[in-house]
C-alpha cells in the first residue's frame, strides 16, 4: 500500500481547513480507507478537537519526530472508525520545530501502511505552509467565497506552483446560495474564473458544521447535513469515484448545471 | 589595424590596402604577440576588401599553422561574404537579438526586445523589468507589473500595472480585459472605474496630460 499525501492548505486563517481535513478523514474511514490525520499547525493545535480526540493526546508530531517516541505512540486511534488515526500537533512548542524535511521523512514512514495522509496546514505562507506542502502528492486549497480569501488562496496557488507542487484541488467552503442569488456574494463562476484550478467540492454554509465541531464529531457523522453531504462527495471524488455535483436549494437543478458547465473549464 | 576582444574571441580590424600587405600587416602583428593570439578565435573585419577562396583559404591555413581559428569574416563585399560562407566561416559576429524585416517598401521595422511570459500572474507576483512586457494569461489581483516600456497582457488585467515606468510618456498598457486595481503610465495613475457590460479588448495611454483607456477598435494611431 502506497499512501497518497494529501495537504490542506488555505493562506488565509478561518476559512475551514481544519473541519475539512477531519471531515475527510472521516469521510474516506467512513469508505473503507486507511487513513491518518496529521495536524501539522505546531502550537495552534486544534484538529484533535474538531476529531473529539483531545483527551486521548500523550505524544505529539514533534515528540515524534525528535524521537521522544515512536511514531506510533503518536498516532491516536479515533474512536468511531478503527482505520482512522490521528497524529497531534505540539501546543507548546512553535513552526520552527520541525523542518519540510522532517515531513517528508515521517510521511514516508507512514506511506506503506495507509491510503491517505492528510496534513492539516497552518494559515500562512511561511515555515508551517512550507513543512505542510513538503511531503504533498495533491494539495487542496480551501476558499471562501469572499475577497480576500480568494486573493490568499491565488497566492497560495502561486506558490505552490513556484514550488512544483500539485496537483491542486479546490473547495470552495460556506457558499451560501441565497447571499449569491441576492448578487451578495461572489459566485463560485467568480471564484473558478480567477483560480483556475480544478474544483474539487463545494461546501455550503450549514449550521450544523459549528455545532458539530463544538462536539468534537465532524458533520459527516450527521447524515442530515448538506455540508457533511458535500464532504462525503468530495472523498468519493478523492478515491475517483463520479459524484455528480448536488444542488443546494432542492428546488431547481440549475446550480449543478452552473457546476458542470464551469467545471470542466481550465486546470 | 584595430584589435579588439569580443565575447566570441578577437575581432581584428584592417585598415583598407593592397591584400597582401594587409595580409603581412596581420602576420606580423600576430608574430610579434605571439602569446596573445596563441589559441584565440579570430574574426577579421576585412572591409571592402575582395577576397576570393585561393586569398582566405592560404589565410585561413596560415592561421591554423599559429594556432588560431579563423571563423568569421565581416565584409561589405558580397564577393568576400560568399567565398567566407563557402569556407563554413561566419559573416556576422552574432544573430542580431530583435531581427528587422522588410515591408514592400523596402523600409525595414525595427522591433524591440520584450519581457515575455505565458501564464497567469497570480497575486504576489511580481515583474520588474526594463523594456516591454507580454503576458500571455491573466494578471490576478495582488500581482504586479513594472515596466520602463509598455505592457501588454493577452488576458485579464486585474492587478497593477505600471508602465513607463522611468518616465517614458509614450508607453501603452494593452488587454482583453481591463479592470486593474490601479494602472500608471510614466507619473500618472488611474484606477478604472467598475466595468458595465462585456469586457472588450482596451488600449491606456496618455492623452493631454490624462491617462486614457480606450476600446481597440476605436483606437486612433498610436
Amino acid at each position: 500500500m502506497k499512501a497518497q499525501v494529501i495537504t490542506i492548505t488555505s493562506g488565509k486563517g478561518g476559512v475551514g481547513k481544519t473541519t475539512a481535513t477531519a471531515n475527510i478523514g472521516v469521510a474516506l474511514a467512513a469508505l473503507g480507507k486507511n487513513v491518518v490525520c496529521m495536524d501539522a499547525d505546531i502550537g495552534l493545535r486544534n484538529l484533535d478537537v474538531v476529531m473529539g480526540l483531545e483527551n486521548r493526546i500523550v505524544y505529539d508530531l514533534v515528540d515524534a519526530i525528535e524521537k521522544r517516541c515512536r511514531l506510533r505512540q503518536a498516532m491516536i486511534r479515533d474512536k468511531r472508525y478503527n482505520n482512522l488515526f490521528l497524529i497531534p500537533a505540539a501546543q507548546t512548542r512553535d513552526k520552527n520545530a520541525i523542518s519540510p524535511s522532517d515531513m517528508i521523512r515521517i510521511c514516508d514512514e507512514l506511506r506503506p501502511e495507509f491510503d491517505f495522509i492528510l496534513v492539516d496546514s497552518p494559515a500562512g505562507i511561511e515555515r508551517g505552509f512550507r513543512n505542510a506542502i513538503a511531503p504533498a502528492d495533491m494539495i487542496i486549497v480551501v476558499t471562501n467565497p469572499e475577497v480576500s480569501a480568494v486573493r490568499d488562496a491565488d497566492r497560495i496557488i502561486g506558490l505552490i506552483e513556484a514550488e512544483e507542487k500539485g496537483p491542486v484541488k479546490l473547495i470552495i467552503n460556506r457558499f451560501n446560495l441565497s447571499l449569491v442569488k441576492r448578487g451578495d456574494m461572489l459566485t463560485s463562476e467568480d471564484v473558478m474564473e480567477l483560480l483556475a484550478v480544478d474544483l474539487i467540492g463545494i461546501v455550503p454554509e450549514d449550521e450544523s458544521v459549528l455545532v458539530s465541531t463544538n462536539h468534537g464529531q465532524p458533520v459527516v457523522l450527521n447524515h442530515n447535513s448538506l455540508a457533511g453531504k458535500a464532504f462525503e462527495n468530495i472523498s468519493q471524488r478523492l478515491i475517483g469515484e463520479e459524484v455528480s455535483w448536488m444542488n443546494f436549494d432542492g428546488k431547481s437543478d440549475f446550480f449543478g448545471r452552473l457546476i458542470r458547465l464551469i467545471r470542466p473549464g481550465r486546470s | 589595424m584595430q584589435i579588439k576582444g569580443i565575447k566570441d574571441g578577437i575581432l581584428v580590424r584592417l585598415e583598407m590596402d593592397e591584400w597582401d600587405s594587409q595580409r603581412k600587416e596581420l602576420i606580423d602583428q600576430i608574430n610579434a604577440q605571439e602569446t596573445f593570439f596563441k589559441g584565440a578565435k579570430l574574426a577579421l573585419d576585412v572591409g571592402e576588401q575582395v577576397l576570393h577562396a585561393v586569398d582566405l583559404g592560404q589565410l585561413r591555413d596560415e592561421l591554423s599553422e599559429k594556432g588560431i581559428t579563423l571563423w568569421g569574416v565581416l565584409s561589405e563585399s558580397s564577393i568576400t561574404c560568399e567565398t567566407a560562407l563557402m569556407y563554413g566561416l561566419s559573416t556576422q559576429l552574432q544573430t542580431p537579438r530583435v531581427s528587422s524585416t522588410r515591408n514592400s517598401g523596402g523600409l525595414p521595422i525595427e522591433g524591440e526586445p520584450a519581457l515575455f511570459i505565458a501564464k497567469t500572474l497570480r497575486s504576489g507576483n511580481k515583474i520588474v523589468t526594463k523594456g516591454h512586457v507580454v503576458i500571455i494569461g491573466d494578471v490576478n489581483p495582488g500581482a504586479e507589473i513594472i515596466a520602463s516600456g509598455s505592457v501588454v497582457v493577452w488576458g485579464k488585467l486585474r492587478g497593477l500595472v505600471h508602465a513607463g515606468a522611468e518616465g517614458d510618456e509614450k508607453a501603452v498598457i494593452c488587454a482583453l480585459d481591463l479592470s486593474p486595481t490601479q494602472i500608471r503610465i510614466a507619473g500618472k495613475a488611474a484606477t478604472t472605474p467598475k466595468r458595465k457590460g462585456k469586457p472588450q479588448a482596451e488600449v491606456v495611454k496618455i492623452q493631454d496630460d490624462h491617462v486614457v483607456a480606450e476600446s481597440w477598435r476605436n483606437k486612433g494611431r498610436l
